[in-house]
């Protein structure tokens, strides 16, 4: 469904950002991406967006989404494949609304934006929307304005919004990283159930490496711009083939793991 | 479960409360006692809102608690007058979650780390360059770094010139605010072995606050578990894997995400969220989250009781 062969994305003139990144994904699966802080992983899933800077270069021999290559695509076609084929999830999903609006007259504008329809169809959509994603009172939420919200609930929000079209392809850059541990399972969980209900394919980039191996099929690891390790889960958490990845998953703390006294 | 003498701080039923609009009542720390034994580590986990950064902030006497008492050596620090306060803060000093903003960004390294000793006179000019690289030496961190400014170095270098900083006065106690959470894993595992490191070489306390309760019983003696503005658990960091025994600690644990984990393993999932502070419930805090809520816990608030040495719980039904 998305292939990616040899990726590079440029930042202005500096060094390669990104280079020779490979990626094949089917239908319905779950890849996660994990790295330390700048290691590119949100650089990745942006470029597949089109979501960079003003002056990034991105350059890769194949970029393709459902045999369509996403290089030489225009803005208007753009706006189309964003939010409809392929949406995205922020690691504040709070913080991309707007604070001074209420969240149901977000909701049914960007609704409105991406396919046409009466103001109160699509404000009963997005309702009909935000009570799968199991918040309580749908309407108090579509009345309310952001800072209203606890951060689970916000999170919720933007998980609603972002599946509003029953993507095809889920883009979530650290869906989870702001939230509390208890807070963190509910999203996990819904995430999941977005696979198993609409058959959505997703790519979470996080650095929680439970996280990660809990969701994925597929788990790449990042460093420094470059692929260090992909393949299964088991393999890559079983019988990691570099270094680093060896020393990563010995760094992450466990229960029942090592004790420092 | 500690000797009573090595005891440095004790805290007696602390309870801060902050005036809200409309007359509420914003409870951030309700009833904390807790011991700080010398050379020990006690953690403190809880999600955000449940009161850790006060009770920190009342140790640190910047912020005076509505009621109770904070003990040090048996001294109320509360009585203190402006010099003796001065004095105190010799003995207990912080590291913070984010270096870059707890240090001033025209400053460099080697003024960073003798500030607090020049600031108590301790330190002579000639002897500052000295100073400064032995402790540099004692974070490992290279000579080099002596002229450089915070934002030349990496996070984990920033943070460990924070604790080299916090230790130049030789505190009894350390206390860390979430000094590891925003590093990557693997920086954070070295700053932890530092971390220890320190403390069997000195022999201080560390109190550490953390959310993350896989880190934390990886390393601290004691683990005092908070829920909206309460400690409901409190037990030895061994122990708490498998010996926990108040609803919201199992809650805790069972939600963490290990990386041998399989899609199959269940995850306990705790419904709701967080109540208020504003109008916390009459009896026992979790109860609005608790699988096993009976009549009893909304009606009568649990308090701590021992139920094994070393280990205490708030909960009316420990046993089932």
């Amino acid at each position: 469904m998305l292939k990616v062969r040899d990726l590079k994305v440029q930042y202005g003139n500096q060094a390669p950002t990104i280079e020779h990144f490979d990626l094949d994904m089917k239908k319905g699966e779950i890849i996660s991406i994990v790295g330390e802080s700048g290691s590119g992983k949100t650089t990745i899933i942006r470029s597949i967006l089109h979501a960079l800077p003003y002056q990034t270069r991105v350059a890769a021999v194949t970029l393709e989404f459902e045999g369509k290559s996403l290089l030489s695509m225009t803005n208007s076609q753009w706006s189309e494949l964003r939010g409809t084929d392929i949406s995205m999830i922020f690691q504040d999903s709070g913080a991309s609304l707007n604070p001074i609006r209420r969240i149901g007259k977000q909701y049914v504008d960007y609704i409105r934006t991406h396919r046409k329809m009466p103001v109160k169809e699509a404000a009963a959509l997005a309702e009909d929307m935000l009570a799968k994603m199991r918040l309580p009172d749908a309407k108090r939420v579509m009345n309310s304005y952001p800072y209203q919200l606890s951060g689970g609930m916000r999170q919720r929000v933007g998980i609603a919004m972002a599946m509003t079209f029953q993507p095809k392809l889920l883009l979530a850059d650290e869906p989870t990283s702001a939230l509390d541990i208890t807070t963190q399972v509910q999203i996990v969980k819904q995430m999941m159930e977005l696979r198993d209900t609409y058959g959505t394919s997703i790519i979470i980039v996080t650095h929680n490496l439970g996280v990660a191996a809990y969701m994925a099929d597929q788990l790449i690891v990042m460093k420094n711009g470059r692929i260090e390790d992909k393949g299964s889960k088991e393999k890559v958490l079983r019988q990691p083939e570099s270094e680093y990845t060896k020393k990563l998953l010995q760094a992450v703390p466990e229960l029942e793991g090592y004790r420092f006294v | 479960m500690f000797d009573d003498s090595d005891m440095i701080l004790r805290t007696e039923h602390l309870v801060k409360e902050f005036p809200a609009a409309h007359g509420h009542v914003l409870t951030a720390c309700d009833n904390i006692s807790l011991d700080i034994y010398k050379g020990k580590t006690l953690g403190i986990v809880g999600e955000s809102g449940c009161g850790k950064s006060t009770l920190v902030k009342m140790l640190m006497n910047m912020t005076s608690p509505t009621r109770g008492d904070i003990l040090y050596y048996g001294d109320s620090i509360l009585k203190y007058n402006k010099k003796q306060k001065r004095e105190s803060y010799q003995n207990m000093q912080m590291v913070f979650q984010d270096p870059m903003a707890s240090f001033n960004p025209k400053m460099k390294t080697i003024d960073i780390l003798t500030e607090p000793l020049q600031n108590y006179n301790l330190l002579k000019k000639k002897d500052k360059i000295k100073k400064a690289k032995e402790l540099l030496k004692m974070v490992e961190l290279p000579e080099d770094l002596l002229y450089a400014y915070p934002h030349n170095m990496s996070g984990g270098q920033r943070q460990r010139i924070g604790i080299a900083r916090a230790l130049s006065l030789e505190p009894q106690i350390l206390i860390c605010d979430e000094a590891t959470s925003a590093l990557d894993v693997s920086v954070q595992k070295t700053i932890i072995e530092l971390l220890v490191k320190m403390q069997k070489e000195l022999q201080i306390s560390i109190l550490f606050i953390c959310h993350d309760i896989a880190l934390i019983q990886s390393f601290a003696h004691q683990i005092a578990v908070m829920y909206l503005g309460n400690v409901v658990e409190l037990i030895s960091g061994e122990k708490i894997a498998d010996e926990a025994a108040h609803p919201y600690t199992q809650a805790l644990l069972s939600s963490l995400f290990s990386v041998n984990i399989t899609q199959n393993e269940k995850i306990e999932e705790l419904e709701g969220e967080v109540s208020s502070p504003l109008d916390i419930p009459r009896g026992c805090p979790f109860a609005s989250r608790c699988s096993k809520c009976k009549e009893k816990c909304r009606k009568e608030k649990p308090v701590l009781r021992e139920i094994k040495q070393g280990h205490q719980v708030a909960c009316h039904y420990t046993e089932e």
